[in-house]
């Protein structure tokens, strides 16, 4: 018989999750922390100066220009973007499919999530070059007219699915919390923290018909946050793939890009969880090799898709035999001036997962985690490869042009790590970073070895 | 409108699974106003308490259907009624290029009005609401009897919570 190993390690009682989970809320922050949220927090001010600079200088600053008229700005959206889905993959998708194990990784993919789409969200309104002006996006009854929004143009379908995804995540995220910042509310020493979590908690108590409509609201949200990630990332490659462009007039790219986010937000998701476990030792009993196994079989299987697409992508161009969609495959792309982040994206997001194969490399922390990074960077590389090297040769060589990447174009890109991991930082200090009413159900305690079996 | 809160007696279980038997007991003793108390849903315990099917999925249905309308008429008045654009020869109510955002607004109204569905039928938010025992979020169970309930008896119940395997008995000021 296959036995199913443990959820949850260390045979723990009720009582000893709250505990474990609260102790990181509840001690003083780790000098490891500290010096972390004090790094992350430096990085967060250089990016607020930068961005403050583009705003009040221009959007010249950066390498954007004719012909390559979106660059870093998109890319990193994008790429940003793309890291949110995984989190909503595991909280509503894995939900629906009744994966248990998604319990102790869920709520800190939800919290990634929540801040790589506050990080992402601020791109497009600052490429818009005059971000004072953001409230033009949204239709609301105007005296120029009214004049309206183009209901037919992507990058409006974009605003309405990026503004419903932020809202949606974030609320699904904190309904989650309620019931532990009861819980915290509940355990406190001191007055401070009973009146924040008190208040946090909207005076949730727990009785059994509050439970009742609770499950059916997290089950309707996790039925509606599915189609709306996939539609996420469906309408951002709509973006592209709606314009004539060779390279992105493609109908390939919505479950290219579904399946890039998940491989992509997955990587980010086991970056992370390496370092939780690292940071406190003490989740290493919830957050098993097990759960890290299962993440990287997950980005092994969407690394695999989304090879097929790289390769697919190809056939196509071939296929097709448009020689405009020739050139940018067979020669732009693959040996172009653009050729290092082509086969960098190649190295990092297909070769490299392949070791996932063993059994000894999925288990290993180390392993996994130098894995990652390397998705990570690859599925940055695959938007830089997607937006340029489509836009800087194009159908007429008086148009084309290569991207001048400027000190501002990196400096965004290293600043907004800055502000999602203060975010991230702040989350693991204050909030509950495993769901303690959602742990405690999945325990065998209880219900195997006891008498109370059912 | 809140209900005021009510005084009664609470029986604190250490034991899923006693707890759900308990409340069961309690449901057969005749009580209909009794309510559990659990750190986390525990698996059985609708049926124990005989709670109905929350009916939240309905406001999802038509908050959802709202969405969905509303994307549609904003999407037609603005595009083809208030401020007619040609754009590339399409039709003016081209709707297929609309689908993207009503679709959005569909899931966005649900959603929200299924939380506030949620706050409104649990009564939050609720500032310092009265706590039977702290550890009841954390790894008691209880069950609560509020003194309006038909045969509230304080002897009865608590001999009767004694006997279903209660650790303890409280009395409750209010609730």
């Amino acid at each position: 018989m296959i036995t199913r190993n443990k959820l949850v390690l260390g045979d723990k009682s009720l009582k000893d999750i709250t505990d474990d989970i609260c102790a990181p809320i509840e001690a003083y922050p780790s000098k490891g922390w500290l010096g972390l949220f004090t790094g992350a927090l430096g990085l967060l001010i250089f990016y607020v100066i930068i961005m403050g600079t583009i705003i009040s200088t221009g959007m010249g600053l950066l390498g954007v220009n004719h012909p390559n008229a979106w660059g870093t700005m998109i890319i990193t959206f994008v790429f940003w973007i793309g890291i949110g889905h995984a989190g909503t993959l595991i909280s509503a998708i894995l939900f629906l499919f009744r994966q248990k194990w998604r319990t102790s990784v869920a709520r800190t993919a939800e919290a990634m999530t929540v801040f790589a789409v506050m990080t992402a969200g601020l791109f497009p309104l600052l490429h818009t070059g005059r971000p004072w002006l953001d409230y033009w996006l949204f239709p609301y009854p105007n005296q120029r007219g009214p004049l309206w929004v183009n209901f037919r143009s992507p990058l409006l379908w974009d605003v309405f699915a990026v503004s419903t995804y932020a809202t949606v995540s974030m609320v699904f995220w904190y309904v989650g919390l309620i019931p532990d910042f009861a819980t915290i509310k509940d355990r406190a020493k001191n007055k401070l923290r009973r009146t924040i979590y008190g208040a946090l908690s909207m005076g949730w108590r727990g009785t059994a018909r509050n439970w009742s409509h609770y499950e059916m609201l997290y089950l309707l949200l996790a039925g509606l946050s599915t189609p709306l990630v996939l539609s996420v990332h469906t309408i951002v490659s709509f973006d592209f793939a709606v314009s004539s462009l060779p390279g992105w007039h493609t109908t390939i790219f919505p479950p290219y890009f579904v399946a890039g986010a998940i491989f992509s937000g997955f990587a980010m998701v086991v970056t992370l969880m390496t370092l939780v476990r690292i940071g406190v030792p003490e989740f290493k009993n919830y957050i098993t090799i097990d759960h890290m196994e299962v993440m990287n079989k997950i980005i092994m299987a969407t690394g695999l898709m989304v090879g097929y697409a790289y390769g697919s992508e190809f056939f196509i161009a071939w296929y097709s035999g448009n020689p405009y969609e020739k050139y940018v495959f067979f020669n732009s792309r693959a040996f172009g001036p653009y050729a290092w982040s082509y086969w960098t994206m190649i190295s990092c997001n297909v070769l490299i997962p392949q070791l996932f194969w063993f059994k000894k490399f999925r288990r290993s922390i180390p392993v996994m985690f130098v894995v990652s990074i390397f998705v990570n960077i690859g599925m940055w590389f695959e938007r830089f490869v997607i937006t340029i090297t489509s836009l800087h040769r194009d159908f007429l060589p008086a148009n084309w042009g290569n991207y001048p990447w400027s000190f501002f174009d990196g400096a965004i890109l290293v600043g907004s790590f800055g502000m999602f991991l203060t975010l991230f930082l702040l989350y693991l200090r204050f909030f509950p970073a495993i769901s303690i009413a959602e742990v405690k159900p999945v325990l065998p305690v209880g219900r195997e070895n006891s008498k109370g079996g059912h | 409108m809140a209900k005021r809160s009510i005084g009664g007696i609470a029986g604190i279980w250490t034991e899923e699974h006693s707890v759900i038997t308990a409340a069961a007991k309690t449901r057969e003793s005749g009580f209909s106003k009794f309510d559990a108390i659990t750190p986390y849903p525990v698996h059985g315990m609708e049926e124990a308490c005989g709670i109905k099917r929350s009916w939240i999925p309905y406001v999802t249905f038509v908050a959802g259907l709202t969405g969905l309308l509303f994307g549609l008429w904003l999407t037609w008045w603005t595009s083809a009624v208030n401020w007619p654009i040609n754009v590339g020869g399409k039709p003016m109510f081209s709707w297929p290029a609309f689908i993207p955002v009503i679709f959005e607004l569909t899931v966005l109204f649900a959603a929200l009005c299924s939380v506030a569905a949620l706050f409104y039928v649990t009564k939050m938010p609720k500032m310092d609401p009265p706590v039977i025992d702290p550890d009841l979020t954390s790894h008691k169970f209880a069950i609560f009897v509020p003194q309006n309930d038909v045969g509230y008896d304080e002897v009865k119940i608590e001999r009767l919570f004694k006997e279903w395997g209660a650790v303890e008995v409280k009395k409750v000021a209010e609730y």
